[in-house]
């Protein structure tokens, strides 16, 4: 119980945080709009307005995956440049119920990257989007939230660990676009791939938002999605104690 | 039961030297100390910069684990219950960092309550008390950012004591604090002795120490040279005496015949306003002031005074042996 809240108010102050830095603020809203701008031209030279649909959520997830996966790597990082990481580890919580609700917030943001870049997709290349299942979408993008954050623990939790680990966020940024098919389908990558796509919870939040908007089935791509995003935190909670002893061994957590 | 108690406590440190051949190198940061304080007590730990002060404090408070040696808190082993330790102590360090600036004091003290399992219907009240007691009463709801430094440490302690700790482990925590700031600080540290909280508190003030603390272990290159209530340490030099001498520019070579000579206890220099002053700690019953002078024949020679030993020259003549 005391857990939940816990959770609920880290996440709304995180999200408080975020929203008032002028920096991640830009950050957030400038560069996924060039990736979709990118995307829209790419997709525009084709002639299927299926294509330029396919393109846009596309490019909205793309924006949402760039803010949660550079953020969440530095999420640690920033933690110690203010000095407050030792201070959480000091209180008597689990690391990863600390941990959790911070790349909760910073993926919820990312709602805020998807919503803007189908509106600019709308405005400025006239994109018309219909959704099919206004409910199941709604349900896709929460599950999508949901593995984003479980992925961005997982990073985050390396970080505490490994100082130099935050770039591991920038790394994952792009492969994840092409390898979880946000702009060209699974099917055109080599097969060698596949299991590794699988295997990325980005891949079925990216299809089951797809799935609904266009009027497919998404709930096995959902189901699939939260699965993955549950295990991700399995993981991370597992070795949330093994790196925090290894950081209290090394005297890790002090520097910068 | 002591409240604190660490047994040949000991801290080594891996880094690594040079950019393109990197070399492993280990820094003794602890060397095997012990010591005991009682519930209830004011312990300060003094000691120059590099002497060991927060690795101590750091082992004590779970963040990190000892090399050697053991610690407990409360009866609590430090390692193998650290989160049991956790529950029961707070921690403030001095200086600016370790506040989330974005947020208003307010939610820095209502996410760390919420951290320390303080039950949701009393952390308003418990906020409300800390606020009040700590002097941010009315500024609460500001962020952070705009705090001055004296603000943001009082914020500080105001969070170590949330969860109403019985211990307290205080780094330093008037570094960098104005005249009255560092008073009132300090006031809050007496005031917590008062409700019965143990403390172990670090400091490079003297008087700070002086003023405080119940009993004081100096520490000096990670061992502890000396320990006992101040006037235990006051009166380990008291049966000497100190010669004071203003010196407006002084030679090493200078130093070092004074150093030399016989009953000299300790020697240091100190910055006033216009000149240097060479502190000389002597033996009783010598009368050193004109051997003093004759080895400053080259330098300009301004006031000469002979005093009583302060704590400041016990800790000086400790921590240069
Ligand atoms: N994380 C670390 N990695 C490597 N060396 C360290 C680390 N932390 C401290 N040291 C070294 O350990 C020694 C003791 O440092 P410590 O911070 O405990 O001293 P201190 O008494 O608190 O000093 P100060 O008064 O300057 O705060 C120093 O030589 C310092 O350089
Ligand atoms: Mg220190």
């Amino acid at each position: 119980m005391s857990s939940l809240r816990l959770l609920g108010v880290s996440w709304w102050l995180q999200f408080k945080m975020i929203m008032r830095s002028p920096f991640d603020g830009i950050g957030n809203v400038i560069y996924p709009l060039f990736f979709a701008t990118t995307a829209f031209f790419v997709f525009r030279a084709g002639d299927s307005p299926r294509t330029l649909i396919y393109a846009s959520f596309g490019a909205a997830v793309m924006g949402m995956w760039s803010s949660v996966s550079t953020s969440a790597g530095s999420a640690m990082q920033r933690e110690r440049w203010w000095g407050t990481l030792e201070l959480l580890v000091t209180t008597p919580r689990h690391f990863s119920l600390i941990l959790l609700p911070t790349t909760l917030g910073l993926a919820t943001v990312g709602i805020y990257n998807l919503a803007a870049t189908l509106l600019w997709g709308r405005f400025l290349f006239g994109v018309h989007l219909t959704i099919a299942h206004p409910l199941l979408f709604a349900l896709a993008i929460l599950g999508t939230v949901l593995s984003f954050a479980g992925l961005g623990f997982l990073f985050a939790v390396s970080f505490v660990r490994f100082r130099a680990a935050w770039v591991l966020g920038n790394f994952f940024e792009y492969p994840v676009w092409l390898i979880c098919g946000f702009l060209v389908p699974l099917s055109f990558l080599p097969g060698w791939v596949h299991p590794i796509s699988w295997a990325l919870a980005p891949t079925w939040g990216m299809s089951a938002i797809r799935e609904s908007a266009l009027g497919g089935s998404p709930l096995p791509d959902i189901g699939a999605c939260v699965g993955l995003g549950l295990g991700y935190v399995v993981v991370g909670v597992l070795v949330t104690d093994r790196v925090l002893r290894a950081a209290r061994v090394s005297g890790s957590l002090s520097l910068t | 039961m002591a409240a604190i108690e660490a047994a040949e406590l000991r801290r080594t440190y891996k880094t690594h030297t040079g950019t393109f051949r990197r070399r492993a190198k280990e820094i003794e940061a602890v060397r095997g100390i012990s010591f005991a304080v009682e519930p209830g007590e004011l312990f300060g730990l003094l000691g120059p910069n590099g002497a060991g002060k927060t690795t101590t404090i750091k082992m004590l408070i779970t963040l990190l684990i000892p090399t050697g040696g053991s610690a407990r808190v409360l009866g609590l082993d430090v390692v193998h219950q650290a989160r049991e330790v956790r529950k029961r102590i707070g921690y403030v360090f001095g200086g600016e960092r370790g506040v989330y600036e974005r947020l208003s004091g307010y939610d820095n003290l209502r996410y760390f309550a919420e951290l320390y399992g303080v039950p949701a219907r009393e952390q308003k009240r418990r906020i409300e008390e800390l606020l009040e007691l700590v002097g941010l009463k009315g500024r609460e709801q500001e962020r952070a950012e705009g705090y001055s430094r004296g603000m943001k440490q009082r914020l500080h302690v105001a969070r170590g004591l949330l969860h109403d700790p019985e211990v307290l482990f205080l780094d330093e925590p008037t570094i960098g604090l104005d005249p009255v700031g560092a008073r009132e600080v300090r006031a809050t540290i007496a005031s917590l002795t008062e409700a019965g909280k143990t403390v172990l508190l670090t400091t490079h003030y003297m008087f700070e120490a002086d003023a405080l603390c119940d009993r004081i272990a100096v520490i000096s290159k990670g061992s502890i040279v000396a320990e006992g209530t101040p006037l235990d340490l006051k009166r380990g030099v008291a049966q000497g005496s100190v010669v004071e001498v203003e010196v407006f520019g002084i030679a090493d070579e200078a130093l070092e015949r004074v150093r030399a000579l016989g009953g000299v206890v300790a020697v240091a220099i100190e910055e006033r306003e216009q000149a240097q002053v060479l502190v000389v700690q002597t033996e009783p019953d010598v009368e050193l002031t004109q051997a003093i002078l004759s080895h400053l024949n080259g330098s300009d020679v301004g006031r000469i005074s002979r005093r009583e030993p302060t704590l400041e020259d016990a800790y000086v003549a400790l921590v240069s042996e």
